[in-house]
């Protein structure tokens, strides 16, 4: 059998998938046997003119990782489909725009404002900011073009599968390529993980009554080991995210921030959760409620933390 | 040509739904700019069913259940309070004015109520004009 030829490529993203995808550890070894990687920024010496070489639909597989927040991502998404037999978002910034999406809660101008004109540390009292394209005496520099919404894969082109996380767990990624090794893949659009329904259902801790008085930030209490973080008062995504990653983050004392996408059939995590968090509020009078609520300083950042430009609304509306 | 908002009513049966009943029966006069859908409870109204409306083109959403302490399942006014006002923040943040979504307890006997809270609404919509899909200078 001829080898499998695959594709990685970062978009908008951390770098922390490249990682991910290393952490399968000497596993990595089988995969070498069955495939060639063709490109991979991060590792190989390929150049995007070399994928442009390459036939339609030559690369068995591309894993791509990252939002798409410019024109350089934008072009790579498209030719990278053209030229790849199946195209797989890896993790949640291609899955559902990541944190690199929360600039959707704002827009071109005022990040660059704000990056290269008003922190403390910038000194540019010429207000210079990056052009597309640029007149020097040596001819035209062109660097490629900032978006004002940052959007996710699938918006940008046909994806085939998802594997979602923050970075996705090593099981999962294995997972993924296992089906892709042995060639049984799943119908197309599913997002590859173990099939658990939330994160809640792969979470040891009890849930018994759901009455919260106070939200609280992680560094505010000390939770108890037992009892569901929500129901401490913690914000923990659990609820609204869907499972397969084997729950470490709740196991190790932190909540849940939603890296593994919605719960299979909710459309909108953020409003799943924020479902979730209005049924623990305990009280039933209007100020009360808000003086709860007033302690959960920065709810977008909270429920949309990796799917703004994935949610109903995708972005905020800047006047 | 002026602008007509489109607002989605999310209505309880057991109060506000009867409330416009009566409404229309004691010909009262309001904005024709409601359309009105029927649930069971406003303990049922999901934060996603007021995202969903504004994605599938409505300007303003209005969900109106029994007054507190007259829910026919005793507590879903209550639920749908707490969910309310969360989503209110979170809106705001998103920059989403606040005259967009409105939560208000209609008895069912209180249809003058019904027609009030429709046409301040519905004026409140207008001035703020239609709901923008997009949201960035150059989307």
């Amino acid at each position: 059998m001829a080898k499998l030829k695959v594709a990685f490529y970062w978009a908008a993203s951390c770098g922390g998938c490249e990682i991910a995808q290393l952490e399968i550890g000497e596993k990595i070894l089988k995969v070498a046997e069955v495939a060639d990687i063709v490109f991979w920024p991060v590792a190989i010496d390929a150049k995007y003119k070399d994928v442009e070489a390459m036939a339609d639909g030559s690369i068995d597989v591309c894993l791509f990782n990252g939002a798409i927040r410019n024109s350089e991502q934008e072009h790579l998404a498209h030719m990278l489909r053209k030229k790849s037999k199946v195209m797989i978002a890896y993790g949640s910034c291609a899955y559902e725009g990541g944190v690199p999406g929360l600039a959707n809660m704002f827009d071109r101008a005022s990040i660059f404002e704000r990056v290269y004109h008003e922190t403390p540390s910038t000194n540019n009292k010429h207000k210079v900011f990056p052009e597309p394209s640029h007149k020097v005496h040596e001819g035209v520099l062109c660097i490629p073009e900032f978006n004002d919404t940052v959007k996710t894969l699938r918006q940008t082109v046909d994806v085939d599968y998802i594997i979602p996380g923050c970075p996705p767990e090593e099981k999962t990624t294995w997972l993924a390529l296992t089906a892709l090794i042995e060639g049984k893949l799943p119908p197309k659009g599913t997002v590859i993980t173990d099939n658990v329904k939330a994160v809640c259902d792969d979470c040891p801790r009890k849930r018994d009554v759901k009455k919260v008085k106070k939200v609280y930030r992680t560094y505010e209490i000390i939770t108890d080991p037992e009892i569901c973080l929500l129901e401490q008062g913690l914000l923990c995504a659990g609820v609204a995210t869907r499972g397969g990653c084997g729950a470490p983050c709740p196991q190790a004392n932190m909540p849940c921030t939603g890296c593994y996408g919605p719960v299979e059939g909710a459309i909108d995590q953020g409003a799943h959760f924020i479902s979730a968090m209005a049924s623990v509020i305990d009280s039933k009078d209007p100020d009360e409620i808000q003086k709860i609520i007033d302690d959960i300083h920065d709810p977008v950042g909270t429920v949309y933390r990796y799917s703004l430009p994935d949610s109903l609304l995708r972005r905020a509306r800047i006047q | 040509m002026s602008f007509e908002p489109k607002i989605l009513g999310v209505l309880c049966k057991w109060c506000s739904y009867a409330g416009a009943d009566l409404a229309g029966t004691s010909r009262k006069k309001y904005a024709p700019n409601v359309r009105v859908v029927r649930v069971n409870c406003t303990g049922r109204v999901e934060p996603t069913f007021v995202l969903k409306a504004f994605e599938k083109g409505a300007d303003g959403v209005l969900i109106a259940g029994c007054h507190p302490g007259d829910c026919h399942y005793l507590e879903g006014n209550y639920k749908a309070l707490r969910r309310f006002q969360l989503l209110k923040k979170m809106l705001a943040q998103m920059g989403i004015d606040d005259g967009r979504v409105r939560l208000e307890w209609i008895s069912a006997s209180e249809g003058e109520r019904f027609a009030v809270v429709v046409n301040e609404m519905t004026e409140r919509v207008r001035k703020l004009g239609p709901f923008a899909k997009n949201g960035g200078s150059n989307g």
